[in-house]
């Protein structure tokens, strides 16, 4: 891991704003932000860890445990909000039997919510990693998830 | 090269374009165009006309606007027709290829409407339809007509005439035109950008900003996103001019991460206008020089707000700085004059140089002028990103642009502004929309956000939903916003549950001023508007939910109640399969009976019970 981290970092300058851009190259490279790596940054920005790790926790964005294969974001968006979304986000709790925020043993899904993934005309919305689905029900949810879990 | 001489070339391939012999299908893949299926349509267009070597030319658009019609496709022949389909799948597509490419048959069922001077027989003029009619697509005039990826298509419709014409201008009269025009910041501020701008120019320093606010955070707003993704050079463009006249030689977009698309477009326009010498040093072969770069939002709602916006981009968490403290324009990013305004702002600035600020301020109401662009929303039969002229009243923007309330249901409530802002009932459906006369009513303008609520929306739950909203994305700085918002959270949670007690109201109303008046920043100013005005406009719920433990809506679980008609049920068995706790008793063929003890309320036996009996009925308040 240090390495994938190093290895980053050498596009980098070493200035302190640069710090929100690689903590987020950084994720996108090890799908969370592990201690060790966040430790590494804050090195190589000479800034105390503490000022990364406040910054790591300050945006929504950032995660401290490692993801799932595949990433379900539930919007909660207004619009979705008043078709349905709180009932599409139960029923794929139950469906894949963890909370929000969690993810599954097997480490295939992780499930997250979104305040509002900007696709409301076509509320209930649901993002499948990229790619968002339209106009769901609690009747057609289930077709989201390839296999069962 | 000058500026004149790419412009021709622009055009030259504009109009190759368009005159070319060949039919051109014109394809909406914005983010919102994409969830529906355009990226499959696109191809399964692609995949035909290869496959069977048809002479017909595929281009990917933006967003054209009714988003309730995607995947919309525009097919434009060479005799002048120009037809919009609506709801295109592959299966039309293929149809549209094999009767109309290679037919005459326009297959008009499919038809949304058409544009330009042929009429097809039995095809509405698109432009008369009713979500069409009352708009004025000004801000809005290429997107979901040129490739926003294609720079010439920009050029070609006069783009970057207006930086152009700016840099042959001295940098007070640039400023002037946007005084002239009178336009409000977008973001829903509604500052006067020329004012925003002549401050940002007086303030002294070598080292000035431009920084564009695409934080996008409202839910139910994406009007920043469809702008990026389907006229991304507008906004460059009219930062561009805002560098030139402030005197600032960098520029920042700050945009959601959230927003992929709108990234990759930015990011594609910035290297376009570098190529063709718009950004970059001596742009246009004067001695200006000038640069943007994306930033990406990580998420975090209150960085919307421009200190906090700043502080973000500096590397920090975004906690927005105490007042009293020295404006933006003076000490804004890396405590530099920084003129911070809205993507939209920034994107209608071309336009006010090119057709001069006298045009803008002919459009509109004397104190808000030109055009509000809303992501219309909720419980309407047309959703979709619109322009309107400042000054047209809500009810013509639900009931003919939105086509009135979705499924016969009956209107409640609007609610602009996000969670900052405010829900009116029906007696302000005649309410004209500018920032003044919706701020007077208790709402906002907001950034553009306007989702329509029915009578299934329960108002408790709605101010419940905003509050939480709020209380997580408060930044925990200030007491009355950290701990405030949590409190009346708490509360209207307890109301929602069934556990609200006689006073409550009164309490949330109290609570609710104090946050609104010490809070730090405009987050936590706002805060409390959708419970003051839901308690405001619709105190008669709140009461339901606390005295009779009811919800007049049938939205909150706990205070609703299912009973089995006795005369309508038929013992056919299926709510007891269907009942997840086993509430539900009965024989066959025997009246079944829901143990309302039991009973958690999922609906399940109500969505299960056949439409033929329909005995399962829901009522507000608890039955024993």
């Amino acid at each position: 891991m240090d390495e994938r981290v190093e290895k980053i970092l050498e596009g980098y300058e070493g200035k302190s704003i640069e710090l929100i851009p690689i903590l987020q190259q950084v994720q996108m490279e090890l799908g969370y932000l592990p201690e060790q790596a966040m430790r590494i940054v804050a090195k190589f920005l000479a800034l105390p860890d503490s000022k990364v790790y406040a910054v790591a926790t300050f945006y929504e964005q950032f995660r401290f445990t490692p993801m799932g294969k595949n990433k379900v974001t539930v919007c909660r968006g207004t619009a979705c909000h008043v078709r349905g979304a709180e009932m599409i986000l139960e029923k794929i709790e139950d469906k894949l039997d963890i909370k929000e925020g969690e993810t599954t043993k097997d480490l295939d899904y992780t499930l997250e919510t979104a305040a509002c993934i900007g696709c409301c005309a076509l509320a209930p919305c649901v993002m499948v990693n990229d790619d968002v689905k339209a106009k769901l029900t609690t009747k057609n949810v289930d077709t989201l998830f390839v296999k069962e879990t | 090269m000058k500026f004149s001489e790419i412009k021709k070339r622009a055009e030259d391939e504009w109009n190759e374009l368009v005159q070319n012999k060949s039919p051109k299908i014109y394809i909406g893949a914005a983010t919102c165009g994409r969830s529906a299926g355009a990226l499959a349509v696109k191809q399964t267009f692609e995949e035909e006309i290869e496959k069977r070597n048809i002479d017909a030319k595929v281009i990917e658009v933006g967003c054209f606007g009714p988003c309730y019609t995607e995947p919309l496709v525009n097919i434009v022949k060479s005799d002048g027709s120009n037809i919009f389909y609506k709801n295109v799948n592959s299966k039309i597509a293929t149809e549209l290829i094999d009767n109309y490419i290679l037919g005459d048959d326009p297959l008009i069922t499919y038809a949304l409407g058409s544009i330009g001077d042929v009429e097809i027989p039995g095809v509405q003029k698109l432009m008369e339809t009713p979500f069409f009619k009352s708009q004025a697509r000004e801000l809005f005039h290429n997107t979901g007509i040129i490739d926003p990826s294609n720079i010439n298509h920009y050029i070609a419709q006069n783009g970057y005439s207006g930086l152009a014409a700016s840099l042959d201008m001295s940098q007070v009269d640039v400023i002037e035109q946007v005084k002239i025009s009178g336009l409000r910041g977008r973001g829903g501020g509604g500052f006067p950008a020329g004012r925003k701008w002549e401050a940002g120019l007086v303030s002294e320093g070598e080292e000035k900003y431009v920084v564009c606010n695409a934080d996008e955070g409202d839910p139910g707003a994406f009007m920043d996103r469809c702008t990026l993704e389907s006229d991304p050079h507008a906004v460059l463009e009219g930062m561009v001019i805002c560098g030139y006249s402030i005197g600032a030689k960098k520029g920042y977009v700050y945009v959601r991460a959230e927003y992929p698309l709108a990234v990759k477009r930015f990011n594609d326009a910035i290297k376009q206008a570098h190529e063709n010498g718009f950004l970059g040093e001596n742009i246009m072969g004067t001695d200006f020089s000038f640069d943007i770069e994306c930033f990406l939002g990580a998420g975090a709602f209150v960085c919307g707000e421009s200190t906090a916006l700043t502080l973000s981009i500096e590397g920090n968490r975004g906690m927005p700085k105490a007042a009293p403290r020295p404006r933006t324009t003076e000490e804004g990013l890396f405590d530099k004059p920084t003129v911070l305004n809205n993507v939209k702002t920034f994107a209608y600035v071309p336009q006010i140089i090119t057709r001069g600020g006298a045009w803008f301020a002919g459009i509109g109401t004397e104190k808000s002028k030109g055009t509000a662009v809303f992501a219309l929303t909720g419980k309407v039969d047309n959703c979709g990103l619109i322009e309107v002229p400042m000054g047209i009243s809500l009810r013509e923007i639900i009931f003919d642009i939105g086509g009135g309330i979705s499924d016969g249901g009956k209107f409640k409530a609007v609610q602009t502004g996000g969670p900052s802002g405010g829900c009116l009932p029906a007696s302000f459906l005649d309410t004209p929309v500018d920032y003044d006369s919706l701020t007077a009513a208790g709402s906002m303008m907001g950034s553009g956000g306007m989702v329509i609520l029915d009578e299934t929306t329960c108002m408790v739950d709605i101010a419940r939903y905003f509050l939480d909203f709020t209380q997580k994305e408060s930044c925990g700085q200030c007491t009355p916003c950290r701990v405030g918002t949590k409190q009346m959270l708490n509360i209207l949670i307890d109301i929602t549950k069934g556990r609200g007690k006689p006073g409550d109201i009164e309490l949330l109303e109290e609570l609710g001023n104090t946050v609104n008046n010490s809070s730090l920043c405009g987050l936590g100013q706002s805060a409390a508007n959708p419970v003051l005005t839901t308690i405001k406009y619709f105190r008669e719920e709140y009461e339901a939910h606390i005295n009779d433990k009811a919800c007049p809506s049938l939205a909150c679980k706990e205070l609703i109640s299912y009973l089995i008609d006795e005369e309508k049920c038929k013992g056919c068995t299926i709510c007891a399969k269907a009942c997840p706790v086993d509430a539900i008793t009965g024989e066959k063929k025997q009246v079944h009976v829901l143990d309302q003890e039991k009973c958690i309320r999922c609906g399940m036996c109500f969505e299960k019970c056949p439409k033929k009996f329909r005995a399962v009925e829901c009522v507000p308040g608890r039955v024993n």
